[in-house]
């Protein structure tokens, strides 16, 4: 179930975009940035507010890659899957990460820790290949460093469990 | 501080043409530094913060000023920083080079010369820019795009006043037409026809629509235009809207992007302030607005009339023309939709005398320059901007720098998704529009890749395909189904499982969905498939008949394999090994690969500091 607090939230997103015409895919892109993915129930409180059918918006939802419809992990390991980063051996270090992490490209780790994602392009084809993790760049990543990379995150995971 | 007429415009231009000289004058030094994305990925806004440490702490802030500006375009050599009025630029600079740079040239005068690319102080010079010439990223790199003053010092909205103060709306066409203008976006449908189609329809409400939605990979033009000068982009927008007769404008631009979308606000709301957008420009009739539309991830909105879905909140699914937008699109009404470096083109083409100079650029049919991100296995990795007309040899040695790391040129690749590779044959090819759509690629949006000898060109085609795969909106079952049948071929192909007969049955497939597919998406589809199977045939019949991938990528293909005489027998390999294939005695015996457990992951060979281990395929060593 949805909180207060987060339904308050998204009728605010809600409000401030209402004017615009046909303000569908900005108030899905504001929700998707505030809370990481939109839910069914998320989907049917815009349906109400907008008044449109919940199924439309479920379309729309899910027919860009943008959007989510479950949550990520708490890290996101985005690879660039662009031509650049490809030419320069990306499918080797997704390989590797799903390999070390034990899931596929879209899914998410039990623990909740780390999610795959498979992007487009970043942009930065001058670092191929380039990887994210929550928006932290590193570049020229080589199928060896991924073990480090995984490890980064798990070391501060266990540094803040110590400190709490 | 709003511009009510063009008089005070002109005052706006006259005041800060100077900017540049002002904030030298009197010894002071102004530190330009990298801030687009890919120098932002790779540290720039850190050494910005630690120039700014260094000046606080010395109280120097009246004698040095540092500002963050567009792509300087050489981006693998990146991130750049350059003295002003020194004209010094320092290359991959890190932050541990800061305290010097400030220490030697900035307090002391003496130039860092390790810093410096090729020994060459003024970057100017070297290969790379030599033979570009810049029109759409006019101000990229020199302008802080955060300031309109500095839009202004470089003549910005000049053209806009031209526009609204001496030229009629036709008459702004007839100049678009005249200087041979086509779509940037990669169609090169003429723009000054797009545009007097719009024109003619009588409606209260009409369209401007900027497409950045840079959907193909590898490309980051659009982007760097964004980041570098925004304004040159709203002002073309501006300058469209009074074409045609529209009265608001949309950015329809990636989430993906999200620094080219703040810089973008930011400008959009600058103008505002001036009174360049709003109300009553510089005090005419016309009145012009623009929102931000965010896209949200999907290749297929690109397309003209998906972009158009994608505003009004619906899938971004394509739908038949004609009707063209330009008579009935954006909720019904006449829109006109180009690429974001179409409209940077226009404030260098509506100045005065700026369509005889905008054609003396280029080649008979394709006028101007072309933006392109060029990417892959060459040296010199960047953001270029070329006279139409440039060969594609010149393009890839003469700016690009040659293949990285000696290997052999392969294929370059043009026009993305919907494009072809070309081979050493074509390189003398001519950049534009006919010449490349003739030799079975095309221009595209500028996304260029190079690619080697290490680069399987049956890989290339299923990369492409699994792509086109992923972003076909489902609409028409020849993309939707057709391209997926293609993918399972191509996929048994490079499994070491295809028969010749296979290669027939893409050739057909590949024609049919180029015949029977609704939009642009789906009837270029099928080209990176059939570019390589025109010129790479060889290749695939190598996999097919000799199970064979020359380029050792195709993992069926290959095997890893330990030569036992370079072996140091230090274990690593096996050690890495996620699947324990490797066995042997540590300082004893070599150490050997067991092909049967093997996953082909590559980790033992990246890791073996000796090169002791070898990729083979086909016959080769197939012990």
């Amino acid at each position: 179930m949805i909180s207060s607090k987060s339904k308050e939230e998204i009728y605010n997103i809600i409000e401030k975009r209402k004017n615009m015409e046909t303000p569908l895919m900005m108030i899905l892109s504001d929700i998707q940035n505030k809370f990481g993915y939109i839910d069914l129930e998320v989907q049917q409180i815009v349906a109400e507010a907008l008044n449109i059918p919940v199924s439309e918006i479920y379309g729309v939802v899910t027919f860009y890659s943008y959007f989510s419809l479950k949550p990520k992990g708490k890290y996101v390991i985005s690879t660039c899957f662009g031509t650049a980063c490809y030419v320069k051996g990306t499918q080797g270090i997704i390989d590797e990460f799903c390999n070390k992490l034990k899931i596929k490209p879209g899914e998410t780790t039990e623990d909740g820790l780390f999610s795959i994602d498979i992007l487009r392009c970043v942009g930065a084809c001058s670092l191929a290949p380039v990887v994210t993790v929550n928006g932290k760049i590193y570049p020229h990543v080589k199928i060896a460093d991924v073990d480090k990379i995984i490890k980064e995150y798990k070391d501060k995971e266990v540094l803040m469990n110590e400190n709490s | 501080m709003k511009i009510h007429n063009f008089e005070q415009f002109e005052e706006q231009i006259t005041k800060n043409q100077d900017i540049f000289k002002e904030e030298v004058k009197d010894n002071k030094k102004v530190i330009l530094i990298c801030g687009d994305s890919g120098c932002v990925a790779n540290n720039s806004l850190k050494l910005k913060e630690k120039f700014d440490l260094l000046i606080n702490q010395k109280n120097l802030q009246d004698r040095f000023l540092v500002k963050l500006t567009g792509c300087f375009g050489f981006c693998s050599k990146g991130p750049f920083v350059k003295i002003m009025p020194d004209n010094v630029t320092y290359h991959k600079v890190k932050e541990q080079d800061i305290f010097e740079i400030f220490e030697s040239h900035l307090l002391n005068n003496v130039i860092v010369e390790r810093l410096l690319y090729n020994k060459t102080k003024d970057i100017s010079l070297i290969d790379f820019y030599n033979k570009q010439k810049k029109i759409a990223l006019d101000g990229c790199g020199v302008i802080d795009p955060h300031k309109i003053e500095e839009c202004f010092a470089i003549k910005g909205y000049t053209a806009l006043k031209r526009c609204l103060s001496s030229l009629t709306s036709l008459q702004v066409i007839e100049e678009v037409s005249e200087s041979g203008l086509r779509g940037r976006g990669g169609g090169g449908f003429p723009t000054g026809k797009k545009w007097l189609t719009a024109y003619n329809q009588q409606n209260e409400k009409k369209y401007v629509i900027c497409n950045a939605d840079e959907g193909d990979p590898g490309a980051f033009m659009d982007r760097a235009i964004l980041e570098g000068n925004p304004h040159s982009v709203i002002e073309g927008m501006i300058i469209a809207g009074y074409a045609i007769g529209a009265s608001k404008g949309y950015v329809y631009i990636r989430a993906e992007y999200p620094s080219a979308v703040k810089k973008l606000e930011k400008a959009l709301e600058d103008a505002y302030e001036y009174g360049l957008l709003g109300q009553n420009i510089m005090g005419t009739n016309f009145s012009f607005d623009i929102e931000i539309r965010l896209g949200a991830g999907a290749f297929v909105c690109g397309e003209e009339t998906a972009l158009i879905a994608s505003i009004e909140g619906k899938r971004g699914m394509p739908n038949a023309k004609p009707p063209y937008p330009a008579i009935k699109g954006l909720w019904g009404k006449p829109t006109i939709i180009n690429n974001v470096e179409t409209f940077a083109n226009l404030p260098f083409i509506l100045k005065e005398g700026g369509v005889e100079r905008f054609k003396s650029v280029g080649t008979e049919k394709s006028k101007g320059t072309k933006v392109f991100a060029l990417a892959g296995k060459v040296n010199n990795i960047g953001l270029v901007e070329v006279p139409m007309g440039t060969t594609l040899r010149e393009l890839i040695y003469d700016i690009g720098g040659g293949i990285a790391n000696d290997k052999e040129f392969k294929a370059i690749q043009t026009g993305g998704p919907s494009g072809g590779c070309l081979t050493k044959e074509d390189l003398d090819t001519p950049i534009d529009f006919d010449s490349l759509l003739a030799k079975g690629s095309m221009m595209g949006s500028g996304g260029i890749i190079v690619m080697d000898e290490d680069n399987c060109m049956i890989d290339v085609a299923k990369f492409y395909l699994k792509f086109i795969c992923e972003e076909s909106c489902g609409k028409c079952t020849p993309c939707r189904i057709g391209t997926t049948r293609m993918l399972e071929l191509l996929e048994k192909i490079s499994d070491g499982k295809g028969e010749e007969s296979d290669l027939e049955e893409l050739d057909k497939l590949a024609h049919y969905i180029k015949k029977a597919s609704l939009c642009g998406l789906g009837q270029s589809a099928p080209n990176p498939v059939l570019s390589t199977l025109d010129k790479f045939k060889e290749e695939y019949l190598e996999h097919i008949k000799e199970h064979k991938c020359r380029a050792k990528v195709c993992k069926s293909l290959i095997k890893y394999h330990i030569i036992p005489e370079k072996c140091h027998k230090c274990g690593v390999c096996a050690r890495f090994c996620p699947v324990y294939a490797i066995s042997g005695t540590v300082g004893k015996e070599p150490f050997e690969i067991d092909p049967e457990k093997c996953i082909k992951c590559g980790l033992c060979m990246s890791n073996c500091a000796f090169k002791s281990i070898e990729k083979t395929t086909g016959g080769e060593n197939n012990d």
